[in-house]
């Protein structure tokens, strides 16, 4: 029988097979959704009658026997960073309260013209800026494992939706680790894709060379399915790669390693990572070498300065990117009461509608670009990403895939790192060199570390418009875990009731 | 010494277009010379002989044809407007009286 906790493949088939109707399926997670979202805080928005609307539309052209794509009429959840034409669309702040957009984001249009019905948007740090998605202007979104627990960030909502069956997909964006590291402490998946395999078209811009939109999901094979439908050459991101889109739904089901190379990042497990984690990762480890695959280790001498690289690039970009926030053309306007200039009015706006790490971000991307400071802080943090994409090409010489943890940490408390942005930033540590060479990186579920019984990710890297690489060690470890778990991780996550 | 001053902080803050109060100032001066002094060490690594690099694929300007394609009538561009007038944008005095 088909329930919520089915994936979104065994959905999908219910669904061809005629067992269950899309507007049946879609009930089901708008009552879950219903019962426990009071308690977890995943959505800033659900859209209960548009969600039966497409499902209804998917479930009157199967009757009909039209040629449907294969997620048609699973539902979704949609992270609040993307354009959604009509549904309230925040980003997580307030600056943004209110705006409806004119238009659809790409990866909207391309879920709408695959029968993906979207359930709503989900909360999120500030326009992405954070790993907690305590920084989302509408309250945090709460753990499913312990909801007294960060569920990471900045796509917080979008896994804990996933992890409490809100959902059987979701999309995410990453640029620093924003679908990883989520998708790392609620016990999920989650999918960086290659820069520019998917459109940035209708993405709230935060940092645009490290910006990607990805699959959330509770299975290899489910990330999968929604990768092949997001993705794609799009002639309205002029970064978007004009390529075929790699055979991901075909790898995740190979489910062998044999002969495949798989390269231990040194640099990326050892001082400030938790035993529990790196106790999951190293049995991952073993997993991977029974089936087949052979480890290696390698040597990235220079991911010790991508954080600092990121810290430096990312607020440079987003100091630029969000100046468009300015409340002439949309989002809120504060003060404009006929006596101030319309330059008083951004100012008291931008301070009204900006949260405190976004006025960080903003001030310190505003320092690395001012005259005189340009060289030793953007231009430096530009030469540590030539370095950085320099170590990625010498690993892959010696593997075809990188491994590490996913996160240094299981989920923390809500509110532990509030004073301390340093402490808060080092969650990133091992996502962020991905994003800064531009390459695909996933994270799935290694177990649950010993010391506090919550999730743990293992994370693979995969080279430029590889992503099936990944897909296939992923689908491979996945199926291995399994076997000794016995039962899907998440079936040991407390069962969630309403407040 | 700190890296970044108040008064540097509250230069920042203009020219960002973002009014910040006093506490606001005093907290995030503290905080900048601290994450300051965290990042400034890329130029341990940042050598002369190392190019910079802006982006992960090489960026190259994009063109279409110069044909007239659907696109939002202007009702929908307004239509998050905070003020709008005549079918167009109203914004604020942006030159003074005279």
């Amino acid at each position: 029988m088909t329930t919520i906790k089915s994936t979104a493949a065994q959905m999908a088939d219910a669904l061809a097979a005629g067992s269950i109707t899309s507007v049946e399926l879609t009930q089901q997670h708008l009552d879950q959704i219903e019962r426990v979202d009071s308690a977890v805080h995943a959505f800033l928005y659900v859209d209960k009658e548009g969600a039966l609307e497409q499902a209804n539309a998917v479930d009157v052209k199967r009757k009909q026997g039209d040629l449907l794509s294969p997620l048609a009429g699973v539902p979704l959840a949609l992270k609040d960073v993307m354009a959604q034409k009509g549904i309230p669309t925040t980003c997580g702040s307030k600056m943004l309260e209110g705006w409806r957009p004119p238009y659809d984001a790409t990866v909207v249009t391309k879920l709408k013209n695959a029968g993906v019905v979207i359930l709503g948007k989900t909360n999120m740090d500030e326009f992405a800026m954070g790993s907690s998605t305590e920084n989302s202007a509408y309250g945090p979104t709460h753990n499913p494992w312990d909801l007294t627990r960060i569920p990471g960030g900045s796509g917080g909502g979008s896994a804990a939706a996933i992890a409490a069956f809100e959902a059987p997909l979701a999309i995410g964006t990453d640029t620093g680790g924003s679908i990883r590291q989520p998708a790392a402490v609620t016990g999920t998946v989650g999918v960086k894709p290659t820069y520019g395999g998917v459109s940035r078209y209708g993405l709230i811009a935060f940092s645009s060379s490290l910006d990607q939109a990805g699959p959330c999901a509770r299975t290899v094979l489910d990330a999968a399915l929604l990768h092949e439908v997001i993705a794609g050459h799009d002639q309205r991101d002029s970064t978007s790669i004009n390529a075929p889109v790699p055979q991901v739904v075909k790898a995740a089901k190979k489910l062998d390693v044999k002969g495949l190379k798989i390269g231990v990042v040194k640099e990326l497990g050892g001082e400030g990572f938790q035993a529990g984690v790196l106790n999951r990762f190293h049995e991952s480890l073993d997993a991977l070498v029974e089936a087949g695959a052979e480890i290696v280790e390698v040597s990235c001498p220079t991911f010790d300065y991508a954080l600092a690289a990121y810290y430096l690039i990312a607020p440079s970009e987003c100091s630029s990117n969000l100046a468009r926030f300015d409340s002439m053309r949309y989002g809120i306007r504060i003060g404009d009461d006929g006596s101030r200039s319309a330059e008083e009015v951004m100012n008291l706006t931008r301070h009204e509608g900006f949260g405190p790490e976004v006025k960080r971000r903003i001030i310190l991307g505003t320092y690395a670009l001012s005259s005189g400071y340009y060289d030793a802080y953007y231009g430096s943090a530009q030469k540590v990403r030539t370095l950085l994409m320099r170590d990625f090409s010498a690993a892959f010489q010696l593997a075809d895939v990188l491994v590490s943890p996913t996160a240094p940490t299981t989920a923390f408390k809500i509110g532990q790192n509030d004073n301390d942005p340093l402490a808060m930033y080092l969650n990133d540590i091992a996502t962020i060199p991905v994003n800064m060479a531009g390459i695909g990186g996933m994270s799935l579920p290694s177990g649950l570390a010993d010391e506090d019984g919550l999730p743990a990710g293992f994370q693979i890297m995969s080279p430029a418009m590889k992503d099936d690489l990944m897909y296939q060690v992923g689908g491979t470890l996945e199926a291995a875990l399994l076997s000794r778990w016995g039962a899907p991780l998440l079936s040991q996550a407390p069962v969630l009731a309403g407040k | 010494m700190a890296a970044i001053s108040r008064d540097d902080v509250a230069h920042l803050a203009k020219l960002a277009r973002i009014d910040m109060s006093d506490v606001e100032l005093d907290h995030l001066a503290k905080e900048m010379d601290v994450i300051l002094g965290a990042v400034a060490r890329v130029q341990e690594v940042a050598g002369v002989d190392v190019p910079a690099t802006s982006h992960p694929i090489p960026v190259n300007n994009v063109f279409r044809e110069d044909v007239v394609k659907p696109s939002l009538t202007s009702q929908e561009a307004l239509s998050g407007a905070p003020a709008q007038s005549e079918d167009r944008f109203k914004v604020p005095q942006i030159l003074g009286e005279e």
